[in-house]
């Protein structure tokens, strides 16, 4: 309760809702409904008061501050507003039922006005909408059935009449036989319609008389859904509704005027449609076949159907998604030490931000001592007195607040240290693009976060941002710490493996850290931990002069579990045919014995986000508490080790010898001679068709094969010079970044660009650019690029791959649109659906959608890779206890 | 198809009409009325097959990927 009478006074006593009815409201219902007849187009007279019956009347509700309504009494924002009406001088047709019109127009007989159906086939019709009703189906499809049935019928059944042709002019216009049908005669035609008749065209005629949907009056909806606003200038400036209905009303008039002065049929009719069309685009101002309303500006108007339609509308726009207090925004940035559950939160935003604090017996004197900070961070910025005063706390008053606090005030303090927050990154496609963090309060501007994060929330620091908003009460914090935490977030329910883990650097630093026989002294070795709350080192791998040094393995094992067992194998496994197991010339092979890391390299399949085996194992035998403690300590050790041991990256990385160069360029040669032996042989009729393909076919398929082959074997004669030294090798092996086809293409050749999966054939007549011949089939003139990215692409070479980069680029856009309408809709269909607490998967009403969650109940966040439990693994554990 | 039935399909689980106890039993165990129960057509053809009449439960065991074997029921419905 927030302020004492106000809103409660207004607001009658609640009432439970039982069911919901849509009909459609009748001429009389809208007069009943309101309370006044709107007559004068004019909204404010010269002293700038509401005119009397005008647009702007008072019994229609009030929004200028001090007055009162002239309908309830209640001031602005109390009032809730109230409906007048407009007496439209002849009829016009509704846009939003303009088609329902025209299919009951050729539904029913022109004569005796009854459905085109024989009572018979027409009780059965309503029978089955009857039956549909009963168990809560989609009446759809036999309404569909009946409008076909009766509207190609051509003579009446019931009275003989030979039915005439209906033509339907969109939006609004309707002619019979070339005769045009008015409203009027239209309206007149549907009042005659019998009762009997409307449940077959599923109207139910106690709140849907088809008639209704021509109008005769029109409501006016009250200012607080149109309000006008006052310009700095002291000009007001009404909404477009208000505009709309100006027009509406004026020519209202002046078609009264003519009609009661005798005016000739031709201009009737010109001002009936333009009365049509105010009304029209009142409704609707998207409706196609007529010019959009528009402002003086030129801006078309937002009318009624605008306010409600799209992504903006307020169905999308104001109901379903709503702006929120409490929350920031801004540009994101890694900082690698801190946890991955914190946030670094720039100082100005933690002073904006609060937290209510209810003061109570036990926190009094902490909250005094807050208020006593006065106005230097952190203190508060607010607190409400006992009386429901909010009082902001300001240089001046801050000593006085500090004394007169007591128990029961509440007090909003800043956001400090140790805050659980939301952190958010749209867009928010899964449950991890919203977690808890904890507040750190740093200098600078932008939120800090550790960059092992940035897989859930698939965030990179080239100017994203990311939202923050701060939890306001007791069991949101709690529910946050226990089920939206980081660390609780570590394995995905997607596949039931980790999502947060090393990346980049982090994976190149422990590879470089682990790879081969690394050794550090007593110094070195707790440099690289200091960050690692290692409190003991183990026992050292080497004694050299009764001095210890610790190998890279010897390192890593500290931040491991002590009683750790894992063996498995890395992302540098070459896939030999009989593995060497423990001998691995790789060292490929990882075992982990008793928290020692025994062999194998350090890399992407150990700790790297998606497929860090031992953060799996970690998370899911130690917890997730353990598991944050495991990814701080190794994101840190190998951002440590990685600045410690150097890495860096270079255009001259790729420099490959002039022996391997000249390699290389033979067998492109090569390839291009096959190539044109292929063509040579095409042309004589000479080529074998692959089974299932046209000679052409089989052609372009050979030609394909024979060039990629080139590309990898470019590929393979450069990575023979870029050895496990070169930097970026050792990325793309350890999994940290890149691959070696991007080397390839760096070093050794760019390859076949392509469109839709085959060579370019597009361009001008019979070839792609005028540089070659018509009709050659040769390598470079269809996109094959020889060059490699180092050396440089020739310009026809350079133009292919801007073709084949085109249709990268349209691909992700026409995918993203497409994936985020799918998944829009997969969203609204599955919303309500719960699992409940007999494993049921039911929705709202409590039917089963599912018997067993997933068939067999298993949560694949809590389970281990979708499976309940691994076999494997626990006897693995089991025999390795047993040993 | 000669002389066999749709349950010999190796694609169609297999489909068997509950009695009357099983019923209870069902409805008791998912605490929920029949027509809080997935449907399934009079007309559908396993349905006819079986001889299900309208409002008995049908219980279908499916081979399932993630738990081996799956139950589920649905209610006879007309139309």
């Amino acid at each position: 309760m927030l302020h004492k009478g106000g809103l409660i006074g207004v607001i009658a006593h609640p009432k439970r809702i039982k069911s919901i009815k849509f009909g459609l409201l009748s001429p009389k219902e809208i007069r009943k409904m309101s309370v006044t007849k709107i007559i004068t187009p004019d909204t404010y007279d010269d002293d700038g008061f509401p005119i009397e019956m005008g647009l702007m009347d008072q019994r229609l509700g009030v929004i200028d501050p001090g007055l009162r309504c002239k309908t309830c009494g209640g001031r602005p924002g109390e009032c809730p507003g109230h409906f007048g009406h407009i007496e439209l001088v002849a009829p016009v047709i509704h846009v939003g039922y303009a088609r329902l019109i025209r299919k009951i127009l050729r539904s029913i007989c022109r004569s005796c006005k009854r459905i085109l159906l024989e009572e018979k086939e027409r009780d059965g019709f309503i029978a089955q909408i009857k039956e549909c009703q009963r168990n809560e189906q989609p009446i759809d499809n036999i309404l569909k059935e009946v409008f076909r049935r009766a509207m190609s019928v051509t003579v009446c059944p019931h009275c003989g009449e030979e039915q005439l042709k209906i033509e339907f002019e969109p939006p609004t216009t309707y002619e019979e036989d070339g005769h045009k049908l008015m409203p009027a005669d239209i309206r007149a035609r549907f009042e005659q319609i019998p009762d009997e008749d409307l449940p077959a065209m599923g109207m139910d005629p106690k709140h849907v008389r088809p008639e209704w949907m021509i109008l005769t009056v029109l409501p006016v909806p009250p200012v607080t859904a149109r309000p006008s606003i006052t310009l700095e200038s002291g000009q007001r400036s009404e909404d477009d509704l208000t505009h709309k209905l100006v027009d509406i009303i004026r020519i209202n008039q002046r078609f009264q005027e003519n009609r009661d002065a005798g005016a000739p049929q031709l201009i009737i009719e010109d001002l009936w449609e333009l009365l049509q069309y105010h009304v029209t685009t009142y409704i609707d101002n998207e409706v196609s076949g007529i010019p959009p309303a528009r402002h003086r500006s030129g801006r078309p108007l937002k009318t009624l159907s605008q306010r409600l339609k799209g992504k903006e509308g307020r169905f999308r726009g104001s109901l379903s998604g709503k702006r929120v207090n409490f929350s920031a925004r801004t540009v994101i940035s890694p900082d690698p030490n801190l946890s991955i559950n914190e946030v670094g939160v720039p100082q100005k935003i933690a002073e904006e931000m609060t937290i209510t604090v209810r003061v109570t017996e036990r926190n009094i004197e902490s909250m005094r001592k807050l208020l006593k900070r006065g106005r230097k961070y952190p203190c508060a910025n607010y607190v409400r007195r006992l009386d429901g005063r909010r009082v902001k706390v300001t240089p001046t008053n801050y000593e006085e607040l500090a004394e007169q606090i007591q128990v029961g005030w509440e007090v909003e303090r800043q956001l400090r240290d140790g805050d659980i927050v939301l952190f958010n990154r749209q867009p928010s496609l899964h449950r991890m693009s919203i977690m808890a963090h904890r507040v750190k309060v740093m200098p600078g501007k932008t939120f800090r976060l550790n960059p092992a994060v940035c897989p859930p929330y698939n965030a990179d620091f080239d100017g994203d941002e990311m939202n923050l908003h701060v939890l306001q009460n007791e069991e949101a914090r709690a529910e946050a710490k226990i089920l939206m935490e980081v660390q609780e977030n570590i394995i995905s329910p997607r596949f039931g493996g980790p999502v947060i883990g090393g990346i980049h650097d982090h994976i190149s630093g422990l590879y470089l850290l682990t790879r081969g026989e690394t050794r550090f002294d007593e110094n070195e070795a707790l440099e690289l931990l200091r960050r690692s709350r290692v409190t003991d080192l183990i026992e050292p791998s080497y004694d050299e002069a009764g001095r210890p040094y610790w190998s890279g393995k010897d390192i890593f094992s500290m931040i491991l579990p002590p009683d750790f067992n894992l063996t498995f194998q890395a992302e540098i496994c070459q896939g030999c045919e009989t593995c060497l197991k423990e001998r691995c010339e790789h060292d490929a092979y990882v075992v982990i014995r008793n928290g020692r890391l025994i062999t194998g390299t350090i890399d992407e399949r150990a700790i790297g986000a998606f497929k860090g085996k031992i953060l799996d194992r970690i998370t899911k035998e130690y917890g997730p508490e353990r598991a944050r403690k495991f990814i701080d300590d190794a994101t840190s050790l190998a951002i440590r080790a990685i600045t410690r041991l150097g890495f860096s990256f270079g255009i001259d990385d790729e420099d490959i010898p002039p022996d391997a160069q000249r390699q290389i360029e033979a067998s492109i040669r090569v390839a291009e001679e096959r190539v044109a032996q292929l063509v040579e042989a095409y042309e004589n009729d000479e080529l074998e068709p692959l089974p299932g393909r046209s000679i052409e076919e089989t052609l372009e398929l050979r030609i394909m094969q024979e060039l990629g082959k080139v590309r990898d074997a470019a590929g393979e004669i450069a990575g023979r010079y870029l050895g496990m030294d070169n930097t970026a090798v050792v990325m793309a092996v350890s999994g940290a970044r890149g691959s070696m086809m991007n080397l390839t293409q760096m070093a050794g050749c760019v390859g076949q660009q392509s469109v839709r999966g085959a060579r370019i054939t597009r361009g001008y007549e019979g070839r792609t650019l005028p540089h070659f011949r018509k009709g050659d089939l040769g390598a470079a003139a269809h996109g094959f690029v020889k060059s490699s990215y180092k050396k440089g692409l020739s310009p026809t070479e350079f133009f292919f791959h801007a073709i084949g980069g085109r249709e990268g680029l349209v691909d992700t856009a026409v995918r993203t649109s497409q994936s985020g309408y799918f998944q829009r809709r997969l969203i609204n269909a599955l919303q309500d659906l719960e699992v409940k607490y007999d494993g049921t998967v039911r929705e709202t009403r409590g039917v089963i959608v599912q018997f067993e969650y997933g068939e067999d109940g298993v949560d694949p966040s809590r389970g281990d890779y979708g499976k309940s439990v691994n076999v494997d693994r626990i006897i693995e554990l089991v025999t390795a206890e047993g040993e | 198809m000669k002389g066999g039935t749709l349950l010999d399909h190796e694609l169609v689980p297999k489909h068997e009409v509950l009695t009357e106890e099983e019923e209870k039993a069902v409805l008791r165990k998912y605490k929920v009325s029949k027509r809080q129960l997935p449907k399934i057509k009079y007309s559908d053809p396993i349905a006819r097959e079986i001889g299900a009449e309208v409002g008995q439960i049908i219980k279908i065991t499916r081979d399932s990927k993630t738990a081996g074997k799956s139950i589920a029921y649905r209610v006879v419905i007309d139309q």
